[in-house]
């Protein structure tokens, strides 16, 4: 009944299908949702995504004013000042572009800012890599940031269409990334479905913001706090934060009801009846490990996969709730957090999750795709045996890393 | 004190010119005195004065050498940060930085 209904609206909703890459995917929803301000600095992999932009502002596809910038610190500079004026603003970068911009991306979030910006995700230097890993999202975690993370680039045109509601909603008044693979997705052609653009206006309306740099009523933004206030401002931000879980499920009911499509803070796949389960994001890890799932239900091994869409605010409990009852699992991250207890930034917040519950599941943190080091299948359904066999003492797991 | 539930959000400051609110005398160590008797009422160290701290008042002063002036010149202690620029700039050597704590 509900799935009917679903597919109906969608039917009504979508204006045309097409093939796109997820970079053109985001231009599209940035577009639809009828931003103000763009600030722009090119970064590969992000660059099209812009450059697609520009000529929907050419074209007179839409109205707004693309700043050109010297660099991402002055791009999400630029976003900043734009968005204290009320301004929907959107902008995008990748790898060292959102290095640079880091200090900026502290003053966004505790300007309370409600900016958009689209990463696919590249690692870092040195030595130079234009290829995809999650290296750079993963040193921007602790920014004050909503941080999700698309599979796919329908996912991430509705994920940046819903990410401006989610900005933008009263409980929450903070800045959102929205994270793709770089490459594996930023030009990858994959079907996507279209709004109309009335629709996504409507899902997405303007309400005004309040506090916003207005010369006939003016406020200060950016002043001093003393040891007095600073505190209390800085828990402002924990609390708005931890509010957007709660404002995602919001507004993905909205959002379903219109477009007939939902994602929802993680994804489970097969994990019902699971004795085993890998924890992916992003869209290669996640693709290649749900046809090792499937290989290894062929044989036998009940085995199942949670993607995490939601970063932060990390959703604790739905993330408890899937894994408290496996055996063990295996967390495939995309990045290494150099030094750290485990490799994995990923791993380290699932056992923190699941620790401050009082459960211990066995876990392996596995790092794979660095640099965007080719993942194979066999490489996932590697793990799954592992796991299975219960045989390895192993805690921490290097995949696809020549001795 | 409000607490975090009742700051306005992203420390916006809402009243314009409400800086003066904020009592910045307290980080003082070391206070400036003017000494009304030498003071000329050239008004350099209300120019050079980084925090506004130096008051400007239309109250008459008389020295006891009998010379008439219009205006006072006093020190807002609420805001006064101490930093000694006015004695540094004040060519008649009128002001005299002390120790807060004595």
């Amino acid at each position: 009944m509900l799935a009917g209904l679903q597919r109906g609206a969608r039917e009504r909703a979508v204006w045309r299908r097409a093939g796109l890459t997820t970079n053109y995917a985001v231009a599209f929803a940035v577009k639809a949702v009828d931003v103000d301000v763009v600030a722009v600095y090119p970064i590969t992999p992000q660059t099209t995504i812009v450059e697609k932009i520009a000529e929907f502002i050419h074209g007179g596809e839409l109205r707004a004013e693309l700043i050109h910038v010297e660099s991402e610190h002055s791009a999400l500079s630029a976003a900043v000042g734009a968005a204290a004026t009320g301004a929907r603003t959107f902008t995008a970068t990748s790898s060292q572009g959102l290095e640079l911009m880091h200090e900026v991306l502290h003053i966004a979030s505790g300007l309370r800012l409600p900016i958009v910006m689209a990463v696919p995700t590249r690692a870092l230097s040195a030595p130079i890599s234009i290829h995809n890993d999650y290296s750079d999202i993963m040193n921007a975690r602790d920014a004050g940031w909503a941080i999700l993370i698309a599979s796919t680039a329908q996912e991430a045109y509705d994920t940046v269409i819903q990410a401006y509601r989610i900005a933008e909603h009263p409980d929450v008044q903070l800045p959102v990334m929205v994270a793709y693979d770089g490459y594996l997705m930023s030009h990858t052609l994959e079907p996507v479905e279209l709004y109309r653009e009335e629709h996504v206006r409507e899902f997405v309306p303007r309400r005004g913001r309040r506090n916003v740099l207005d010369v006939r009523s003016p406020i200060t933004l950016g002043a001093f706090a003393t040891p007095d206030n600073y505190y209390e401002f800085k828990y402002q931000q924990e609390a708005a934060l931890r509010n957007v879980e709660g404002v995602l499920r919001e507004v993905e009911a909205d959002f379903a009801a219109r477009f007939g499509a939902s994602y929802g803070p993680l994804e489970a796949y097969r994990l019902e009846d699971a004795d085993y389960a890998l924890v992916t994001y992003g869209g290669a890890a996640t693709g290649n490990a749900r046809v090792a799932v499937d290989m290894a239900r062929e044989r036998g091994i009940r085995v199942g996969l949670l993607r995490i869409r939601l970063y932060r605010p990390f959703p604790s409990a739905p993330i408890i709730t899937a894994l408290a009852g496996v055996k063990a699992f295996a967390v495939i991250d995309r990045a290494i957090a150099y030094g750290s207890p485990a490799p994995g930034p990923l791993y380290k917040d699932v056992a923190a999750a699941l620790y401050m519950e009082g459960l211990t599941v066995p876990g392996i943190s596995v790092v794979h795709g660095i640099g965007q080091r080719a993942m194979y299948v066999e490489d996932f359904y590697g793990v799954i045996k592992m796991l299975a066999e219960g045989a390895s003492t192993d805690k921490v797991l290097f995949l696809g890393l020549r001795e | 004190m409000s607490g975090w539930r009742s700051l306005p959000a992203g420390a916006a400051v809402l009243r314009p010119g409400s800086t003066a609110d904020n009592i910045t005398g307290t980080w003082r160590v070391v206070r400036p005195v003017i000494d009304q008797e030498r003071c000329i009422r050239c008004g350099i160290c209300w120019m050079y004065c980084p925090d506004s701290a130096i008051l400007e008042l239309k109250r008459e002063y008389t020295t006891r050498g009998g010379k008439r002036y219009e205006v006072t010149y006093e020190v807002d202690y609420d805001h006064c940060k101490g930093c000694g620029i006015c004695a540094n700039e004040c060519p008649v050597k009128a002001i005299e930085v002390v120790l807060e704590a004595k």
